[in-house]
């Protein structure tokens, strides 16, 4: 079996001394489409901010294409998620200075590439979430919808390896949401990008290929063949 | 609703025999179970009888004879009547997860209930992938689309009534207390 391209062990968080994380271990697979649910306060935003580099969790290991992300310092992290990982926010953190195409630029000016064919590499990827039509309006001009689509394309821009989506659709209604998955589903496919969601929301959830439930901090092992209690209870 | 407005809402789109009517119903409306064809001859019966459709020659298509019917101008009214006409909501959603979840919390306590509906979650999340990936398919007909995303709202609507359900049963009943140390025999 092929190593996976990125996976948590028993990981562990705490802010302060409310535990967040209680010795989770998940594993994404190249191309793969994870969704990660649970209620809210379950833990599963943490854990993405722990796959995703953005904390170091307070125990276990956070390893991607090999290497042992929660020992790198702060700043290889930094770089690797400016190229390899992508992340997406429900909302946006799009820039509302900058026209759409600008904000697809940004990930790729702010590792050097230059102007001209940063703009190229934008509109290609806005073209394929159907926003490259909007590259010169400016987020206000544009629907909750398609902001959201200028996101993903910037999320994708730098054909990280992995993207992860916290809430992607947020206040979106259905069919704005369905569009925004829909593509980003279809995409991430094409180019063979894994894809971790993070969501409260099962609609949502049903677009990925497999589905991990955090509850209280643990994964919810909710296997419906596993051998149940019910299977050994007693009725009396 | 009844099979009767939905043949005659078939019919209203051009005369048919009743193996037309069973090809045509099963492929516009893919989520709902084929119609039986005794379901059918019945159902065009009764409606002859009450005038909605008649009879109007036979056609040999492939071997046996087969009826084609007409809806007539009293079998168009009822079915514009039924055609305008809201529902009201029924009184008892039927919720069988709801029926397991209480025996087995009567049963077996608050854990086999709460467990319960977590698999049966994963159950119905399982199927929601599968829908939503046919749905997302450039290739599926409309019909398909609209059978799936009305599945979809429904699965997605037990799952959440699952995990409030679950969190409800966890949250607000006490933990079973514990399971007194038999006594050494003396």
């Amino acid at each position: 079996m092929t190593s996976p391209l990125l996976a948590g062990r028993a990981l562990v968080y705490s802010y302060g001394n409310t535990p967040a994380l209680r010795g989770v271990s998940v594993e994404v697979g190249r191309g793969e489409l994870l969704a990660v649910t649970g209620p809210s306060g379950s833990g599963k935003s943490t854990l993405m901010l722990c796959l995703a580099g953005i904390i170091v969790p307070d125990a276990g290991t956070v390893t991607f294409a090999g290497e042992q992300v929660n020992a790198a310092s702060e700043a290889e992290r930094s770089r690797l998620r400016r190229t390899r990982i992508g992340v997406l926010f429900q909302f946006g953190q799009i820039v509302p200075e900058l026209s759409c195409a600008e904000n697809v630029m940004l990930p790729l000016l702010l590792s050097g590439v230059r102007r001209r064919p940063a703009r190229t590499a934008a509109l290609n990827w806005m073209e394929r979430f159907d926003v490259a039509e909007l590259a010169d309006q400016h987020p206000g001009e544009v629907s909750g919808g398609q902001q959201q689509r200028v996101a993903v394309a910037r999320a994708m821009v730098t054909e990280p390896e992995v993207v992860f989506a916290d809430e992607p659709t947020g206040a979106l209604d259905q069919l704005a949401s369905e569009k925004v998955m829909t593509q980003l589903t279809r995409v991430a496919r094409d180019s063979e990008t894994a894809v971790v969601v993070i969501t409260h929301d099962p609609r949502i959830a049903a677009f990925a290929d497999r589905e991990v439930v955090i509850r209280d901090g643990l994964l919810d092992d909710a296997d419906p063949v596993a051998a149940s209690q019910v299977a050994s209870g007693t009725i009396r | 609703m009844s099979v009767g407005h939905v043949l005659m809402g078939l019919l209203a789109e051009r005369d048919q025999h009743g193996y037309e009517l069973k090809q045509l119903h099963d492929a516009t409306f893919p989520a709902v179970r084929p119609m039986a064809f005794g379901q059918i001859y019945a159902a065009l019966a009764r409606l002859t009888t009450k005038g909605f459709v008649e009879l109007v020659g036979t056609e040999r298509v492939d071997g046996p004879d087969r009826r084609v019917y007409r809806l007539t101008e009293a079998g168009r009214a009822e079915l514009d009547r039924w055609l305008a006409d809201v529902d009201q909501p029924t009184d008892y959603a039927a919720n069988p997860f709801a029926v397991k979840a209480t025996l087995l919390l009567v049963l077996l306590g608050r854990d086999a209930a709460s467990d319960y509906l977590r698999r049966q979650r994963a159950v119905l999340a399982g199927r929601m992938r599968v829908l939503t990936r046919r749905r997302s398919d450039p290739a599926t007909a409309l019909v398909e689309v609209l059978a799936a995303d009305y599945a979809i709202a429904h699965l997605a609507a037990d799952i959440e009534w699952m995990e409030a359900a679950a969190e409800r049963v966890t949250d607000l009943v006490p933990p079973p207390a514990a399971t007194p140390t038999p006594q050494e025999p003396t």
